[in-house]
Parts: structure tokens; C-alpha cells; sequence
């Protein structure tokens, strides 16, 4: 238990020591709410589908949680390159105790990233319908968050230095974002478009959140928790049993 | 029988193979209780190999270790208790202070709570970087580092200090400094001391006894006196040239060093 606690600390202190990786991950999203938002709000009124800035800004939260949380798991790299990894694997504790302790950490980092992001959309002009719901929104960023630092972990127990890194980027961690239902409505897609959407594990988080905070979704709330929590326990266990077998 | 209970370190045929390449090739040998023990030996001949198999970072393909009475590749964790380790490279978090580097190895070696601070501020003194507690370890140079982290392999009062090459790239006084702290502790304490160097000198004057290995195998072991005389040389140098000589390398065909290198190049990169 201690174990978990000191080094889900340790995440927590390192992300708040690197200011500018904090202030340089909010340019994307930024960047994204207002390009998008602004640039593709006219035509998807005048399409009759509302306020895109509403649509869009659940979506953006959770790319940067997405992002984040990616980032997290795959810097048990960084941890292995600079010698870190070899101080917890040669410490007398259960490495499922490392690998929670890590996960959980870059979990709530990614979460605390997600709530500045919410902030930055309130001042771009997203307003949240129901306010109460704000904490439900929290569970779901959370969980979106657990999902890919045990993805991250996974992917980076396998890889031995970053060259694999951009590959990552390109054909996971961005089909992922641009494949979820976080830039459109899923109403009206091709059918192979739709099943895509369907299995990437991001669509319910974004229905999730966007369930939670403008009570807009395709599935329940119920639904899309269940979906999520069951795939981030077998993410937690696969990322378990891959951090396990590393040798140093 | 008085032996074997003597014994903390006991290795007996131990191999690791890399696919086709074997990196530790059936050596066997013993530390006893309390020893100041060198593995001696040129760059690749499976020092670092070996000790990770030791510290149950790596598996072993074929043979038998035990540290302190268990099998680290069977009871890790019982194994890891007993021995710290001062990796060759740096294992340092740097973006932590060195106090928090401390703490955290503190908690993960179950070190009761209010024992900690005053064991982590006796070492940090002790290799005088108190001072600098506060500070992020990237701001450290490399000799204050290595002095962090042998302060931290000491912090649980391990049975077994494993170095890896620990004064690679000191300067003689932080080397000489540091051979000070760490006969002090071993004197005091009776730790056994475990190291691996390439330095003959080094081995020669720190060590009771060495091991020499080349190309994965032990070729001899005793005191410095003792492997001089066996050879008739003056010097341990001699005497580990004369070892390491032609006998063993005539056998070597030149493909097979060549996947030495490139097992050494993969090897360096976990």
C-alpha cells in the first residue's frame, strides 16, 4: 500500500515540477477548440446539429487526458533508459504494486490535466448543462484516464528505447482520438465508419462525459461506464502481466 | 558443514545464454560472510551478467545462486531484502530531490516510518551530501550521484553490497572517498561487499579476495598474493594477462567474438 502511495507521489510531484510540459500540453487543445470550434460552429448549426462548441468541448477534454495519460505510460521508457526502472525492480515489493502505483499516478495526472482543459473550455464559451453532474464527468475522465496509462505501460514494457514512439503516435494514439466520436456525431456515418467508432474505446468516454455534462450520447451512462470499466481491467491486467515479465 | 553456513554468495555452474550467445558460461564460486569480494575482468566478459542474475533483474538459464539462504530467481523477494546494489549506470530518479530519491527507496524496503529520517540523514551525512538534501538530483554532478546512491543501497542495513563498476569515471579522490565509506561500513557492520571492476589496482588493494573472469568463464580465484603466486608473476596485472592470455583466446573463433559485440551492444541497451 505504501509502495502505491509513494510512487502515485512521485508522478503527481514530477508532473507539477515540469511547468512547461503542463503549459506546452494546453497549446493542442487549445489550438483544437479553436479551429474547430469556431471554424466548423456555423456549418454545424446551419446542418441543424446545435452548438458545435457544446459538441466539441467534451471531446477536447478528453483528448488531452487521452494524450496524457499515453505520455505517462510510455515514460516507464524514459524511467528504463535513465536507470530508474532497475531501482523498482530489484526493491523487495510485488512489481504489480509498482505498476499500480505508476498507473494510478499518471491516471490522476491525466485527470488533473483534463479538469484544466474543462476550465480552459469554460473561457472559450462551453457551458455545462447540469452542474451537479460535474463529478460524474470526474469518474469518467478518471477512468479514460486508467485506461491508457495501462495501455501506455503495456506498449512500453514491450519497446526497449522511443524509436517506436512516433509509430505509437500515428497508428494508435491518434486513430484513437480522430476515430472517437469526439470531432463528430456518430448519427449518419458510413456503416464501417460506425463499427470503427463502436470499438474504439474512447467513444464512451467521450459519450460518457458528454452524457454526464450537456445530456447528450448514443448510449447510457450506465453503458458507457461498464464498457469503459471492463476494458480498463483488462488493460490493467495485461499491463500487469507485461510490466511483469521485463528484464532488466 | 561450518562451510556452507559461511558462505552468504553461493554460485554453482551458473550460465546465461543471449540466443546463440552465452554471455556467463558455468561459473561457480563463493563469498564468504562479511568478504570484500572483486569479480575482475575486461569489458564484456559477463560481470554485469552476472550480477543482475545475482540481484534477480535477469534469469538464469541453467544453474544454481543463493544470496543470504534463498534462490533469487525462485524467492526474489526474499532475496532482495538482503543485498543493496549500486547499479553501473545511474538509477537515480533525477527530477526528485535527493532526499525524496531516499524516502522512496526507504518505503519501498518497508523501513519502518519513524526510523527513516534519522537513518536517511546519517547517510546523507555520511557521504556529505546533507547539504544538498533539497536539491533535484539533476543538478548533481556524477560523483555526488554515485555517493547518493551508495548512500541509498545502505539504507535498509543490507546484508550484501552489490557495485557494479562503481568507480567508473570518478576521480581518484571521489574513488578513494568512496572505498573509505564503503571498508568503514563493512568493518563496522560486516557487510559483505560484492564488486566488479576492471581496475586491477583497484581490485588488488580494496579486495580480500578476486575473481577473474574473462569471456564468461572464471579462470581463477584467491587473494591478490595468491593469484600472483599461482602465476609467478609480480604483479596482478601479470598475472591477469598471463590468465587471461593465449589459452583461452586460441579457442575463440572470430565470428563468435563478433557476436560477443553485438550481444554486448543489445546487453547495453536493457
Amino acid at each position: 500500500m505504501n509502495t502505491i502511495y509513494a510512487l502515485w507521489l512521485r508522478q503527481v510531484k514530477k508532473y507539477f515540477r515540469s511547468r512547461s510540459r503542463i503549459i506546452g500540453s494546453l497549446g493542442q487543445p487549445v489550438l483544437f477548440l479553436v479551429a474547430f470550434g469556431f471554424g466548423f460552429g456555423a456549418m454545424y448549426s446551419k446542418a441543424g446539429g446545435g452548438n458545435y462548441m457544446q459538441f466539441l468541448a467534451p471531446g477536447i477534454i478528453l483528448m488531452s487526458v487521452l494524450f496524457t495519460a499515453i505520455f505517462s505510460g510510455i515514460e516507464l521508457i524514459w524511467d528504463r533508459q535513465f536507470g530508474f526502472l532497475k531501482e523498482t525492480m530489484v526493491a523487495p515489493v510485488p512489481r504489480i504494486q509498482i505498476m499500480l502505483g505508476r498507473t494510478l499516478g499518471g491516471a490522476t495526472v491525466a485527470t488533473i490535466q483534463g479538469i484544466i482543459v474543462f476550465l480552459l473550455t469554460l473561457l472559450i464559451g462551453f457551458r455545462p448543462e447540469h452542474l451537479y453532474m460535474l463529478p460524474v464527468a470526474l469518474i469518467f475522465v478518471f477512468l479514460v484516464g486508467l485506461l491508457f496509462t495501462s495501455l501506455g505501460t503495456a506498449i512500453a514494457s514491450m519497446l526497449e528505447d522511443m524509436q517506436g514512439f512516433q509509430l505509437i503516435m500515428n497508428f494508435l494514439v491518434m486513430p484513437i482520438f480522430f476515430l472517437s466520436g469526439a470531432l463528430f456525431p456518430m448519427k449518419g456515418l458510413p456503416k464501417i465508419m460506425e463499427y470503427v467508432v463502436k470499438i474504439d474505446p474512447l467513444t464512451y468516454g467521450v459519450d460518457g462525459i458528454r452524457g454526464a455534462l450537456i445530456s447528450l450520447g448514443d448510449f447510457s451512462l450506465g453503458f458507457d461506464f461498464m464498457v469503459l470499466g471492463i476494458i480498463t481491467f483488462a488493460l490493467l491486467v495485461f499491463g500487469s502481466y507485461m510490466f511483469e515479465k521485463i528484464q532488466a | 558443514m561450518n562451510e556452507e553456513t559461511d558462505n552468504i554468495i553461493s554460485v554453482e555452474n551458473l550460465v546465461k545464454k543471449f540466443k546463440d550467445f552465452t554471455a556467463v558460461d558455468h561459473i561457480s564460486f563463493d563469498v564468504k560472510k562479511g568478504e570484500i569480494f572483486a569479480f575482475l575482468g575486461p569489458n564484456g566478459a559477463g560481470k554485469s551478467t552476472t550480477i543482475k542474475m545475482l540481484t534477480t533483474l535477469l534469469s538464469p538459464t541453467e544453474g544454481k545462486v543463493i544470496i543470504d539462504g534463498h534462490d533469487p530467481a525462485r524467492h526474489k523477494n526474499l532475496a532482495r531484502k538482503s543485498f543493496g546494489i549500486v547499479f553501473q549506470d545511474p538509477s537515480l530518479d533525477s527530477d526528485l530531490t535527493a532526499w525524496e530519491n531516499m524516502h522512496l527507496h526507504a518505503v519501498m524496503y518497508h523501513m519502518a516510518a519513524n526510523l527513516r529520517k534519522g537513518r536517511i540523514t546519517d547517510l546523507l551525512k555520511f557521504v556529505d551530501l546533507y547539504d544538498r538534501k533539497d536539491s533535484l538530483v539533476k543538478t548533481f554532478s556524477g560523483g555526488m550521484k554515485r555517493r547518493l546512491e551508495i548512500a541509498r543501497g545502505l539504507l535498509h542495513h543490507p546484508k550484501i553490497l552489490f557495485l557494479d563498476e562503481p568507480t567508473l569515471g570518478l576521480d581518484p579522490q571521489t574513488r578513494n572517498h568512496l572505498w573509505n565509506y564503503l571498508r568503514e561500513v563493512n568493518k563496522n557492520e560486516g557487510m559483505t561487499v560484492f564488486f566488479s571492476t576492471h581496475y586491477m589496482e583497484e581490485a588488488e588493494r580494496i579486495a580480500e579476495r578476486i575473481a577473474i573472469i574473462d569471456k564468461g568463464k572464471i579462470i581463477a580465484t584467491g587473494t591478490a598474493e595468491e593469484l600472483k603466486q599461482e602465476t609467478g608473476a609480480d604483479s596482478l596485472e601479470d598475472a591477469f594477462l598471463k590468465l587471461t592470455g593465449s589459452a583461452i583466446r586460441e579457442e575463440e573463433a572470430s565470428g563468435l567474438d563478433r557476436l560477443r559485440s553485438m550481444g554486448k551492444m543489445w546487453g547495453g541497451r536493457r
